[in-house]
């Protein structure tokens, strides 16, 4: 159901014969606000020139007015399908800034999230995909699981989506015993359900046929593109922030990064199939692990930070008066800038700070996956059928939210 | 369905009867069509931020919204409520003003969570401060996404608001 | 071979370009001048096998000051998938002459970076095949990013205030409930 306009649409190659197309920013497989102009000839892309912006909120904006303690918040609004890795990425960009440390249980509990987070991306990942080529069932299926994390997260932190759950220098909760029985039953119970996804759609002939050599990027071109994430590994590519720049308790867990090697829509699938059983891996060890302790630094700046740096309050505990000393101690703010990556589901989500000594960010760029992948589609989609368009938005895995920022 | 009463009749709604045995209803011919239009709102499928995804979960297995007669629809043709779910950009605003202009009457708005009724955390020259600066909203969800529940409740409340309705089923009226 | 290496490699080959080197929790980083960026990348990225290109982004410098600080800068984030090094380039781009060289000869994906550097930040790239706004709608004025554009921003864009005008005109032509006063749409 793509919708035309006769609205002149300004589309790069100017054939007379080809028939244009707009689609979106209202559809419902664009996963979002995305909008495609598209040239076609029959059914084949000439071009395709996606349209982003229309969820532009001015985050980077928005930041450089704000504490670092307060921009937490905008976090979970950006990737609000994962938010908990959110959370944790711009935690850790902050804590190397700021130079706080993090106890080893906070450590453990982040990588916890984080998987929780991913599981629950991919599920929803592969509920749309498929639902977009055609299979209702695998939506149904997934969001059954998605659920149970979602309320996971409702019981951790009280938020379904927009969980707001790490601090600087830590998380806020900790896990209670009925949190950690009711993981270790998911855990367990979630092997199966992948396997159950597979039985539906891995050797499905419409599948199949909807997915191999579709969209195929070689490993040069996914280089070259930016691709992260397992866009990037479907090709073949090894590079997972996970591995490379271990934050986290990533360092202290065993896993391993699934790879592709035809770069098609379906070794993407296959690697994020893959990802999923590593996570839930990943989950086991750290409920086996998780150390005893703290859960949140000596350190920590607490959340009532004022906003206006150098503005006098008055001290009376000991941990205000550790904020206070974060805050009008000019050195812990020191200036430079720092760019640390994370590897969220969608791919590397990077944020790049700069810092002149204030208590807010002088400068906040985020790197994030989404919006470079659709940039790639324009390079992916050309050639391919209208149809297999949606395999390919579907496949890059992107979320709007973090594209437009 | 409803209660038999002394007459008979089967009372279905307020003010609105089925005789048993005949196929046909008894009432004011408002109260009628509102009790159809209370059991069959269909809403478009436009996601539009993270208030989006709840939205789908609403839809999904666990909460079920088709049990309320409430069906997704993909074209605003075909829709009568516009479910703002989520952040509406600048960007973005003279789009969903021309999807609600092209849903047939009569039409409903739910703004969806704080940023769809005010803006919520975003006070950026990006952001439109509350869909009812373009749109005519008739129910408002707060929440930051609001729960499943929360939607459920609003589209209770919207139905409840259709049927205090007595004459928006035509301008002769 | 160390990422110290590298910045000797570019001091030995762009001996002009290389403004000052420093290292920041742990991260290397180059300010160069902007003549040759495209030269200094192409090296980095076949000589020293930096291919990948992780963050591109504007910065304005108005409101700090440094020793070589002009009143934008853009920096490169390249990183070595197979060395593992990250490596970061600052360019200065002065405010008279606000333009540099584009990368997407390089890497393909610089191009929505660059567009989105030039919308929001206002810096020309030179030789982009494709430089307009990209997260803001065409007809947008100003650069948000800009230190001087506040944060509501100073003007409204024409075409939300189109919207509202179209908006108070078909408000009329709603269709009211008219029996109960209940108003289906609003003033």
């Amino acid at each position: 159901m793509i919708k035309a306009t006769t609205v002149d649409i300004p589309v790069s190659a100017g054939n007379e014969d080809h028939y244009r197309l707009r689609m979106g920013p209202q559809h419902p497989a664009t996963h979002g606000v995305l909008r495609v102009d598209l040239d076609l000839d029959g059914e084949t892309i000439m071009e395709c020139e996606p349209h982003v912006g229309y969820l532009h909120r001015g985050f980077e904006k928005l930041a450089e007015h704000r504490t670092y303690v307060q921009n937490l918040v905008l976090t979970d609004r950006l990737d609000y399908i994962a938010a908990m890795a959110n959370n944790v990425g711009y935690c850790e960009a902050v804590e190397k800034l700021l130079k706080i440390e993090v106890p080893l249980r906070a450590k453990y509990l982040r990588t916890m999230v984080c998987e929780m987070a991913r599981i629950s991306s991919h599920l929803l990942w592969l509920a749309t995909h498929a639902l977009d080529i055609g299979a209702m069932t695998v939506f149904l299926y997934c969001f059954r699981e998605r659920e149970e994390l979602l309320e996971l997260f409702a019981e951790l932190c009280g938020a379904r989506l927009t969980t707001t759950y790490t601090r600087l220098g830590g998380v806020r909760q900790d896990v209670t015993h009925s949190i950690m029985m009711k993981l270790v039953r998911f855990v367990d119970a979630f092997p199966a359900n992948i396997e159950e996804y597979e039985t539906l759609i891995d050797t499905n002939r419409i599948w199949l046929k909807r997915t191999v050599n579709v969209g195929t990027v070689s490993a040069r071109d996914a280089v070259s593109l930016c691709l992260t994430g397992a866009s990037l590994r479907g090709s073949g590519v090894d590079y997972d922030v996970r591995k490379h720049f271990p934050y986290a308790a990533y360092d202290l867990v065993d896993f391993e990064i699934p790879r592709g090697e035809t770069g098609d829509t379906y070794a993407r699938y296959r690697c994020r199939m893959e990802e999923m059983r590593q996570s839930n891996h990943i989950l086991r060890q750290c409920i086996e692990q998780m150390p005893p302790g703290p859960i949140i630094g000596d350190d920590a700046p607490d959340l009532v930070m004022p906003n206006k740096p150098g503005r006098k309050v008055e001290v009376d505990t000991p941990a205000r008066q550790g904020l206070i000393k974060l805050v009008e101690d000019r050195d812990i703010f020191m200036e430079g800038d720092v760019y640390v990556p994370t590897e969220v589901p969608k791919g590397e989500l990077g944020f790049y700070f700069i810092s002149d000594g204030n208590g807010s960010p002088y400068r906040m760029h985020i790197r994030s996956p989404s919006f470079i992948h659709i940039g790639a589609l324009k390079t992916l989609a050309k050639g391919a059928m209208v149809a297999d368009l949606i395999a390919i938005i579907g496949t890059l895995d992107v979320v709007l939210g973090e594209c437009d920022r | 369905m409803g209660q038999m009463n002394n007459s008979g009749l089967v009372k279905i709604q307020d003010g609105v009867r089925f005789i048993p045995g005949a196929s046909a209803l008894v009432g004011p011919l408002n109260k009628i069509i509102n009790w159809g239009r209370t059991g069959s709102i269909w809403p478009v499928t436009f996601g539009l931020a993270c208030c989006a995804i709840e939205m789908m979960v609403a839809g999904a297995s666990t909460n079920d919204l088709d049990r309320f007669g409430v069906i997704f629809r993909a074209s605003p043709r075909q829709a009568d409520c516009l479910i703002l779910a989520g952040t509406i950009s600048k960007k973005m605003a003279p789009v969903v003003r021309r999807v609600y202009d092209q849903m047939p009457e009569p039409r409903y708005v739910l703004a969806m969570g704080s940023c769809a009724c005010s803006g919520g955390v975003f006070d950026t020259y990006a952001v439109v401060q509350g869909g009812d600066e373009f749109l005519p909203v008739d129910v408002y969800i707060p929440g930051c996404p609001p729960r499943p529940e929360a939607l459920l409740e609003g589209l209770i409340k919207l139905q409840e608001k259709i049927n205090r309705e007595q004459g928006r089923w035509s301008q002769l009226v | 071979m160390e990422s110290t290496g590298i910045v000797e490699k570019l001091r030995e080959e762009f001996p002009d370009d290389l403004l000052e080197s420093y290292e920041h929790l742990g991260q290397k980083a180059v300010m160069v001048k902007r003549d040759h960026i495209v030269e200094i990348c192409r090296f980095l990225r076949d000589e020293c096998n930096m291919n990948h290109l992780m963050c591109l982004c504007g910065v304005d410098n108005s409101k700090r000051k440094g020793p070589f600080f002009e009143r934008f800068e853009v920096v490169y984030q390249l990183y070595s998938i197979s060395q593992k090094q990250m490596f970061r380039l600052r360019v200065q781009v002065p405010e008279h002459d606000c333009s540099i060289e584009s990368i997407t000869s390089l890497w393909i994906g610089a191009n929505w970076l660059e567009r989105e550097c030039y919308d929001l930040m206002g810096i020309n790239f030179n030789s982009h095949p494709d430089q307009r706004r990209i997260l803001t709608p065409d007809d947008w004025e100003g650069h948000p990013l800009r230190k001087e554009y506040p944060l509501r921003g100073d003007t409204e864009w024409i075409g939300y205030e189109e919207l509202k005008a179209k908006s108070r005109e078909l408000g009329k032509f709603d269709f009211y409930d008219n029996l109960s006063k209940e108003k289906g749409g609003h003033d």
